[in-house]
């Protein structure tokens, strides 16, 4: 019961606010998909920028984990001994229970001057989306690699014999059979890897920067949707202000996006699950 | 085992074998570069919390000495004289009504003399590494520029610092009322979420019937489980500080402190922390029942136990260690939020101790953000103390609950 309430809470709340938004006539709900500038104060409301710069560190993230997460996951189901899982699968829970705001930490002070000592200060801004990116993605590796590692140790023995008795190698037998056997597990991890991306907070919050930009540099300083949201509720906000009603906008926005993920993730396990039952 | 040989076999043999090498190469580096990472960020933490820090004083103490003797040999009254002398009358007044310098003793004036005048402060800081590798660059620096000032080896991981309160100089800054705040919002995070999650797994699991509106109910839990931490925090902004601002502001109950919070206060946070949780604990709770043996159960109905007496007898008891260690999971996921604090409106500086569930509150994730974004360096020493402070929090909840587990799990056995 109290699910289906927080749920249409969610809703209903980000919906009729989002409306008091959309219904102050300052801005209509195209011009907030298109238009190409984001300043409140003067009233330009146009969502791309927050959501470029969103894209851009989730990009980057995912470059970062989907390889490396199935490659650990691969490396975990196919290749290591039960004494090596043993050790290793530890420390990526370990990893995955760090805060976000120690990643945040960590990419500020420890990711931002490793890119600006290789590429050069000039080219790389204090706070930058490249670094957010990065340390996104070292967090939601062991979720995509953990979720990987269960799709594909759940692939069914006799199929891995098989191709050994054919003789096919182990990467063989990793990359042409365990693999395309269990990519639909391995897809919803991805997906869910992304949502959590997308949904990331605090490291955008203090590596990404304030202040929207339209920028396809990595190296530059962009404000992501929920960098946006913290910063502007940081302060005393004050009600029914638009900055106020503005944050329910991109909220909505960001519920739809990361529940659209979601749900697509979970048809995707089941469709997997059919198949291998 | 004999080796097949064909003819045709051979000449790949060797490539796909070097390609095997290499990925598998490949795939153990993707490994170890969870493992680096891991350790980079732990070194980094641990880098920037010891280290050395220049100290020098506004004043030096040599100068405040009188009549030829220095200042550690006055006697209390030319103390005091100094005290009153250089210090502005308000600061005073508060020192008198704290106890009356009149009756503090010469340690305790001292002490003061060297806080409140002399001002000893820190110029300057340096990581670990650097302390230990440039030791000659350090002093170089501190004879071109601040030829006076000491230089002393610094743990900013101390007791003071975790019994002080918050302050605006790094120094003296300490964790106290943000841990007391996390603390408060374990407590309301538990007291709301265990419940209610757990009855509601109860409900799912025992007494609801499979059909169109469960199946809703589910998919339900499992998607809220994936909504980000920041949507809730929007959630909370809305509902609790705003349409409910009379119940937790504790305007309701009289009690509040009604000038300052107005809402934003412990209870709005909680509260948003265990709407987070609550579909884990449930989704928890739900495979910790599911785990009980069904002859379980059947062997209390047969002997003519109600449904309730049969969960509360037999169902629950067998499933709360799983439970349990779930929940501790889930509140140390609680403890490590931020986001959604901060939209709820955690206060970026509290320097009183929360004094109930309707104070205005700051928790240690926010600490650690507020101090990492501030551009001065030592802040970033602080804000990795303060890391450590709460990862070690989590790792004793995280042990915590093993050992809970496998002491009920043994207990059963026996």
């Amino acid at each position: 019961m109290v699910s289906i309430l927080v749920t249409a809470g969610i809703v209903l709340t980000l919906g009729a606010e989002s409306l008091r938004f959309f219904a102050s006539g300052e801005i209509s709900v195209w011009k907030f998909f298109t238009a190409t500038k984001w300043q409140p104060a003067i009233g330009e409301f146009g969502i791309l920028p927050l959501a470029s710069a969103t894209l851009m560190t989730s990009l980057i993230a995912m470059l970062i984990a989907a390889p490396l997460g199935l490659f650990v996951a691969v490396y975990l189901s196919q290749y290591a001994s039960s004494r090596v899982r043993a050790v290793l699968k530890p420390i990526l829970e370990v990893l995955a229970g760090i805060p976000t705001v120690v990643y945040g930490y960590f990419a500020l002070t420890f990711i931002t001057p490793l890119l600006r000592s290789i590429f050069g200060e000039n080219v790389v801004s204090i706070y930058n989306t490249a670094s957010a990116g990065i340390a996104i993605g070292i967090l939601i590796l062991p979720l995509i690699a953990s979720m990987s590692e269960d799709a594909l140790g759940a692939v069914p023995r006799s199929l891995k014999e098989a191709a050994f008795a054919l003789g096919a190698t182990r990467l063989e037998t990793s990359l042409s059979i365990v693999v395309p056997a269990g990519i639909s597990g391995v897809a919803a991890a991805f997906i869910v890897g992304l949502s959590r991306a997308i949904g990331e907070t605090m490291i955008v919050a203090l590596a990404a920067g304030a202040g929207s930009a339209l920028t396809a540099n990595p190296f530059r300083s962009a404000e992501t949707m929920t960098g946006y949201i913290v910063r502007i509720s940081g302060g005393d906000l004050g009600y029914d202000t638009v900055d106020y009603n503005s944050i329910f906008a991109i909220g909505i926005l960001l519920f739809l996006i990361t529940l659209l993920l979601n749900i697509i993730s979970r048809r995707i396990v089941r469709r997997f699950q059919e198949v291998y039952e | 085992m004999r080796q097949v040989d064909l003819p045709a076999f051979r000449p790949h043999l060797g490539r796909r074998q070097k390609l095997a090498a290499v990925w598998k190469i490949l795939f153990l580096m993707s490994t170890l570069v969870g493992i680096v990472a891991l350790a980079a960020l732990l070194l980094s933490i641990v880098n920037d919390s010891f280290g050395v820090v220049a100290l020098q004083f506004d004043i030096d103490p040599a100068s405040l000495g009188q009549e030829g003797r220095p200042l550690k040999r006055l006697q209390p009254e030319e103390l005091g004289e100094i005290l009153t002398s250089r210090l502005s009358g308000g600061l005073i007044r508060r020192l008198e009504s704290e106890k009356p310098l009149a009756e503090r003793s010469r340690e305790e004036l001292y002490e003061l003399v060297i806080e409140r005048v002399a001002k000893l402060r820190v110029i300057a800081s340096w990581p670990l590494a650097a302390s230990l590798l440039q030791r000659g660059q350090i002093l170089e620096w501190r004879a071109q520029n601040h030829p006076e000032a000491a230089l002393r080896f610094r743990s900013w991981v101390s007791w003071r610092f975790l019994l002080a309160a918050q302050a605006s100089v790094p120094e003296k800054a300490g964790v106290r009322t943000a841990v007391l705040g996390s603390l408060w919002m374990v407590l309301i995070v538990v007291v709301v979420a265990f419940p209610l999650g757990v009855g509601a797994a109860i409900y799912l699991e025992e007494y609801a019937r499979e059909n169109f509106f469960t199946r809703l109910l589910q998919l339900n839990i499992y998607n809220l489980a994936g909504v980000p931490s920041i949507i809730y925090g929007i959630l909370g902004l809305a509902v609790f500080v705003r349409l409910l601002v009379g119940l937790t502001s504790g305007a309701a109950f009289a009690v509040g402190d009604s000038s300052t919070a107005n809402g934003r206060t412990i209870l709005s946070g909680g509260l948003t922390l265990a709407l987070l949780v609550l579909p884990l604990v449930i989704i928890n709770s739900q495979e910790a029942i599911r785990a009980v043996p069904r002859g379980l159960r059947y062997s209390s109905y047969a002997l003519g136990a109600t449904k309730w007496q049969t969960i509360w007898h037999h169902v629950l008891p067998g499933s709360l260690d799983r439970i349990l260690t779930g929940t501790i999971l889930a509140v140390s996921r609680a403890i490590g939020e931020t986001a959604p604090l901060v939209v709820v409106g955690a206060s970026t500086f509290v320097a009183l101790d929360p004094s109930s569930i309707f104070s205005r509150f700051t928790t240690l994730p926010i600490q650690i953000y507020q101090w990492t974004a501030r551009p001065q360096a030592e802040f970033r020493n602080v804000a990795a103390a303060a890391i450590i402070v709460l990862l070690v929090l989590l790792l004793a909840m995280n042990t915590a609950a093993i050992l809970l587990r496998d002491r009920i799990s043994r207990s059963r056995r026996e």
